[in-house]
């Protein structure tokens, strides 16, 4: 096994109060090391709002604003312009928020502020539901998954937040995880250098609120990739595709299983899931392939 | 016509209040459109436009998002302005909370306008009144030169105690109404308004945070910290008037006694409805009949220990609200009740919903109410004009 080279600056302390094993730490701590001190943070309530500490504490060596849930995006384009007046361009203003804050409450605000092309870095800490109030769903949450508000499983499909802020034409849109951390790292410093709205999703496996042991979040990250549930992928301004885990090596099956959250599903459930994980393998396969073609074309 | 001090343009209130915006230099504006505030909106990007007013402007999809970004731009450091009306107002609610709980400094214009339901534009301060436990300082002005010197006089109120400060005049009579405004030099303004410089700020030199949760002690000391702040208010906003009258021999005071010596019912009111009451105490008193006219520009905090000595020895008050609580009545009628309560020799006040969602209330019909006065109940009840 090759050994990552990791030159870590160190923005993110111990003593914080995530859970044992929480993976949102562990992606925080390589995203934070990647921007440097030069940034500021936006934190809306959520389980990075714990992790970053009750007053006077502070597990982020950088300036964190914790605005209202619904008002990431919104605040974060009001720093960013304060910062610009002041001449501080160069300061990155980064949104560290959950998917709830993203995908539900503060969605309105993230287009306004993606239409606005505001120049900030929005990382929504995807961990597929409310789980710093217990485990409810979110528009994030997948098919059948059981929280704490769809105890016999969600009905609908997850919500495409990659999709959706890809049409938005902004600069850098990408999905990452800590299951690939060479990958993450890669791109936030790719992040970190384009101005404009740049969002990355980074899907984070909850241990409580997936029902996965302590040291389990990794390999679901990581089998959520290697089946196709999650890609890893980039678009740039809204049409150059890039596919950065090219193939499937793993059922949707394997992936459900380590999850308390589907253990419940018939084989019929599995299925659908199964197919539901194609048919989105299928289409995003066909943007990529479009997008290279309409590069020979520049897009 | 112009000197040293000012030029005079014929401006509409929601233009005067773009003017103050432009001359106290703000680094952020952000703004979202709606009737009857939209001409301020779209005067400030006009001198943006042409290069007068160096300021970020952010045109977010809600005032939800006007407020957050204002709130966030605030806390970084910077001077910041903006402007709503009505539903705007109503949907900055839990900012509004926020910003003053953040010891923003924001100086927010309002247009007082009806809020929904049903639709409607017609002047009502129910919009900003609704918001009178937010902890913002609130400013109700009777006239477009008022509104601009008030906007001007409420970033130093602002900076100086560190609350967020709304200015109100109410719709049409005053945002689109033209009069003649004296417009002062920016050197003048530059000179009553220094460089906004917090000590506290988001900055990554200094590595300070805002927002993190906290316990219920600390908790209760902030609230006391804004308590106390709110305390200095009167005297703060009192002297900033008084050193904008040496500048531009205008002050307006917290609150304006009208003609009230010797006063047998004294006009208690706010807004607009100030410049019809004066006409009516004119005409009253032309008659011999001792009425006069008590304007309250502050309102948040209300300035108790003025309005007290104001109406000392005053038999009859009338309060003409030109708002409603359902349930509870004319806003500033009760708030008065209780502002007076215990008071030696207290007036009897009697309170009337007049003008409630912009029906026109003359000045010959407040002379009406004034004469009729023995006849309205002075109960706790604010009574519907007739």
């Amino acid at each position: 096994m090759k050994m990552m080279d990791l030159v870590e600056e160190q923005m993110f302390c111990s003593g914080h109060a995530a859970c044992p094993g929480c993976i949102e730490a562990l992606s925080v701590r390589h995203v934070l090391a990647a921007l440097g001190p030069d940034t500021v943070a936006v934190v809306p309530p959520s389980c990075m709002a714990i992790i970053a500490g009750p007053q006077p504490f502070s597990s982020l060596r950088i300036p964190v604003y914790q605005p209202t849930l619904e008002a990431s995006a919104a605040s974060a384009s009001g720093l960013r312009r304060a910062l610009d007046a002041q001449g501080k361009r160069d300061t990155q203003v980064v949104v560290l928020a959950g998917d709830g804050g993203t995908y539900d409450i503060g969605f309105q605000c993230l287009s306004s502020a993606a239409e606005r092309n505001e120049d900030f870095l929005y990382v929504c800490l995807d961990n597929e539901g409310y789980m710093n109030t217990g485990a409810q769903k979110s528009s994030s949450t997948p098919r059948y998954a059981k929280t704490g508000s769809t105890p016999a499983g969600k009905t609908s499909r997850k919500k495409n937040l990659t999709e959706i802020m890809a049409a938005h034409g902004v600069p850098y849109v990408a999905t990452a995880t800590a299951g690939f951390l060479p990958d993450l790292v890669r791109k936030v410093q790719k992040a970190r250098a384009i101005r404009g709205t740049r969002i990355l999703t980074l899907l984070i496996p909850c241990l409580d609120g997936w029902g996965l042991p302590d040291d389990g979040g990794l390999r679901a990250a990581r089998y959520a990739v290697e089946s196709g549930v999650f890609p890893l992928y980039e678009v740039g301004d809204g049409c150059r595709y890039t596919l950065n885990h090219a193939s499937r090596t793993r059922p949707v099956a394997d992936y459900l299983a380590l999850q308390r959250r589907y253990r419940h599903l018939g084989q019929d459930d599995i299925a659908r899931l199964q197919a539901d994980v194609d048919e989105g393998w299928t289409r995003l396969m066909r943007r990529v392939a479009a997008s290279e073609d309409e590069l020979a074309a520049s897009c | 016509m112009s000197d040293e001090r000012h030029e005079t343009m014929l401006l509409t209130g929601n233009h005067a209040v773009a003017w103050a915006a432009r001359l106290a230099r703000p680094k952020v504006a952000p703004g979202y459109p709606i009737t009857p505030q939209t001409p301020i909106l779209e005067k400030l990007t006009e001198f943006q436009a042409d290069g007068e007013f160096d300021a970020e402007i952010i045109t977010p999809e809600s005032e939800h998002s006007v407020m957050a970004a204002c709130i966030a731009a605030s806390m970084a450091g910077v001077r910041v302005f903006t402007a709503t009306a009505s539903q705007g107002m109503l949907l900055m609610h839990e900012l509004l909370h926020y910003a003053a709980g953040a010891r923003a400094p924001i100086v927010m214009a309002n247009v007082n306008r009806t809020v929904a339901s049903p639709w409607a534009f017609w002047p009502d301060q129910t919009d900003s009144l609704a918001q009178r436990d937010t902890g913002w300082i609130q400013f109700y002005s009777e006239s477009a030169q008022e509104s601009l010197d008030t906007v001007i006089q409420a970033f130093r109120v602002a900076e100086s105690v560190l609350v967020p400060v709304m200015v109100s005049h109410d719709a049409f009579y005053v945002s689109h109404a033209l009069e003649p405004v004296q417009v002062p030099h920016q050197a003048l303004v530059d000179e009553f308004l220094p460089p906004f410089a917090p000590p506290h700020r988001i900055d990554p030199d200094k590595v300070e945070s805002w927002g993190n949760v906290v316990n219920q002690e600390m908790f209760n000391r902030h609230r006391r910290d804004i308590g106390e702040a709110m305390a200095r208010v009167p005297s703060v906003a009192a002297e900033a008037d008084r050193d904008w009258n040496r500048l531009t021999g205008r002050g307006w005071g917290i609150v304006e006694r009208y003609r009230c010596d010797g006063a047998r019912t004294v006009i208690v009111t706010m807004g607009s409805m100030c410049g019809t009451a004066r006409d009516a105490v004119d005409a009253m008193r032309e008659a011999g009949e001792p009425v006069g006219l008590l304007k309250v520009r502050l309102y948040r905090p209300l300035p108790v220990e003025a309005l007290r000595a104001a109406l000392a020895g005053v038999p009859e008050v009338l309060v003409l609200d030109r708002n409603y609580s359902p349930g509870h009545g004319g806003v500033l009628h009760q708030e008065l009740r209780a502002a007076l309560y215990g008071m030696d020799h207290a007036p009897t006040i009697r309170g009337l919903l007049a003008g409630v969602g912009g029906v026109n209330v003359s000045a010959q019909r407040i002379a009406e109410y004034v004469r009729d006065a023995a006849g309205i109940d002075a109960g706790p009840d604010s009574v519907w004009a007739r």
